[in-house]
């Protein structure tokens, strides 16, 4: 009995220990998460101005803003997401109706997988061969092109879980009223997926606003404002990079301001996303 | 009207299966353009190139070895902190979080994700590496000079950027990949087993452990590859931190570089042909090494998913 005391004793006091070891386990998480963001909106805000959205990127020592990299990164986002949504929403329906459970559609998922959570970096070494040295020039293209290849599998990947959650009854109905298979996808199934076929093009819209690795050579940057796309093009990332590890207080000061409104772009687009999937859910 | 129908159907069916292959032709064309482009490194260096520690822009002699183990030892790092604690949080969110308290953690946790690595990056350096160097840094190295090994691991100077810090960021940005999947496969565990155990009067720590843990270790051994797959290829959080010095250095405190932070700062500036090479073969490589953790992490989670089928 006093053994059996004593083992008791032991499992409640390790039984304790993981608990408490549990609860710092999150803090340890939220307090990161709150030390971030903290000094991103300390340094931020202060760093807020009208001129940040009409003034291009200054020498070192003046005042000025960050219009170019605003317009280059919403170009080159915009460009990317055109190019890859209509491959990446075609990939996820042939993966969902066509090729379910065939030997082709276990090695697309496999590759997509693979190419969704791969270096970014090797991407933008692959838009330099590809794109960049034959032309002989960074250009804004390749940028477009090189984000373009990731928006690609974020969108295969949720086009085709939300296409394989539309009930089989409501393809099957279709089909019996004789309507042909792609009338039954585009009129049928992709309405019933909308919605989460729209958050999956929010997600990639949120990731892709972040990338500076595959940027930094493939569109370089731009301290003047140029709106030839076969030139060089600034973005926000890359100005953050190209400022924060520059020695100049004034630069310093615009990074944290471009470093708050990426950060804010992809929060109000995630929790856009999460909306609108909640909203499909009820 | 019959066969304008049909042929719309094949047209649809073969635009479909078009973009399917491109994905395919994707991975195809990152794998060949990556070899070419590396091809007069490999020619002039050859196997060499993995085991030099040499990185010589003016005579144009290259070795990977540094950046090499600059990524390998960043990441391990990210491992060594972030898989238990990871593991932590999503046993805490499923078995002992008030349920109100579950959403916004879970959620809060899932923002750590959300946000961009070039913001880690700019935090990492403007904010955590001097606090760092001030703050921790600067004691463990008093308190653990003279001690073996610790001492050599931990010693030098406090630079505040490092190895060290650089590994630390990535445990805070691969944390929240870890504690989703770990969540959700711990999710598949069938409540009759905890309640059996329970029931048996097991503790919450005994159930976690003993009993959901090893039901689905595959998938915990999954998620962290993936995890281990982002943390090699991370690129900016890293490049801000690490320091940027091709030598390998015997304290974790020292900056140091890795494959990605290497290609990040040196791309633009590599001005000979074998300059860019020797670069794009390191790309090369870093693919090669994610490629492989990121299959072994599919395979997991694959024969995971076959076993909640059935």
């Amino acid at each position: 009995m006093i053994l059996n005391q004593a083992l008791y004793f032991r499992r409640r006091l390790v039984n304790a220990v993981f608990i408490t070891l549990s609860i710092g386990a999150a803090l340890f998480g939220l307090v990161w998460l709150a030390f971030i963001l903290g000094a991103l909106l300390k340094d931020g805000i202060s760093a807020m101005s009208i001129s940040l959205f009409t003034e291009i990127t200054p020498p070192p020592g003046s005042a000025g803003g960050l219009l170019n990299a605003i317009f280059g990164s919403v170009v080159m986002s915009l460009g990317a997401v055109l190019i890859g949504t209509p491959i990446g929403i075609f990939a996820g329906t042939y993966l969902a109706e066509y090729a379910r459970h065939g030997k082709l559609a276990f090695v697309v998922r496999f590759v997509n997988d693979i190419l969704l959570s791969g270096p970014s970096i090797v991407t933008g070494l692959f838009i330099y061969e590809l794109v960049v040295r034959p032309m002989h020039s960074f250009s804004a293209i390749a940028g477009t092109l090189a984000l373009a290849v990731i928006v690609i599998p974020v969108v295969v990947r949720t086009t085709e879980n939300m296409l394989l959650l539309v009930p089989n009854g409501l393809r099957e109905a279709a089909s019996a009223l004789g309507a042909p298979q792609n009338h039954v996808i585009r009129a049928v199934t992709w309405k019933a997926a909308r919605a989460g076929m729209i958050t999956g093009v929010l997600l990639a819209v949120a990731r892709i606003s972040g990338e500076t690795a595959p940027l930094l050579f493939t569109a370089l940057g731009n301290n003047s404002m140029s709106m030839d796309i076969t030139k060089p093009m600034a973005s926000l990332p890359t100005v953050i990079f190209q400022f924060a590890i520059s020695p100049f207080p004034d630069w310093h000061t615009l990074a944290w301001g471009g470093a708050l409104l990426i950060t804010a772009t992809v929060l109000v687009l995630s929790i856009a996303a999460r909306i609108l999937e909640n909203q499909k859910r009820t | 009207m019959l066969r304008r129908l049909r042929l719309s159907d094949t047209v649809f069916r073969i635009l479909t299966r078009s973009a399917a292959l491109a994905v395919l032709a994707l991975l195809g064309g990152v794998i060949f353009a990556l070899f070419a482009g590396a091809w007069p490194a490999l020619q002039k260096f050859g196997i060499g190139f993995i085991t030099t520690e040499t990185w010589n822009p003016v005579t144009e002699t290259f070795g990977g070895i540094a950046p090499i183990y600059g990524t390998i030892v960043t990441s391990i790092i990210a491992m060594v902190i972030a898989v238990p604690i990871g593991l932590m949080i999503a046993l805490f969110l499923t078995e002992l979080c008030p349920p109100s308290l579950r959403r916004p953690i879970g959620i809060a946790i899932e923002l750590l994700a959300g946000i961009p690595s070039i913001i880690y990056g700019i935090w990492g350096l403007f904010v955590f590496a001097p606090w760092f160097q001030l703050h921790v840094q600067e004691p463990v190295i008093e308190a653990l000079d003279g001690v073996p090994l610790l001492g050599t691991l931990f010693g030098g100077n406090a630079y505040g950027i490092g190895t060290f810090t650089a590994g630390l960021i990535l445990s805070i940005m691969i944390l929240p990949f870890i504690s989703a999947v770990t969540r959700d496969v711990l999710e598949t565990v069938p409540s009759v087993l905890k309640e059996a155990s329970y029931g048996l009067g097991a503790t919450s720590w005994e159930v976690m452990w003993k009993v959901c843990l090893p039901y689905c270790s595959t998938g915990v051994v999954g998620g962290a590859m993936l995890a281990l797959g982002r943390a090699l290829g991370e690129t900016m959080a890293v490049t801000f931190v690490i320091g940027n010095a091709h030598r390998i250095a015997p304290s974790l405190f020292a900056p140091g570089t890795s494959i990605s932070a290497t290609i990040a700062n040196e791309f633009t500036e590599a001005t000979t042909e074998i300059y860019t090479s020797s670069l794009i073969e390191l790309g090369l490589i870093l693919f090669f090494i994610t490629f492989i953790v990121l299959s072994c992490a599919q395979l997991m989670l694959m024969r995971l998913e076959r076993a909640k089928g059935k």
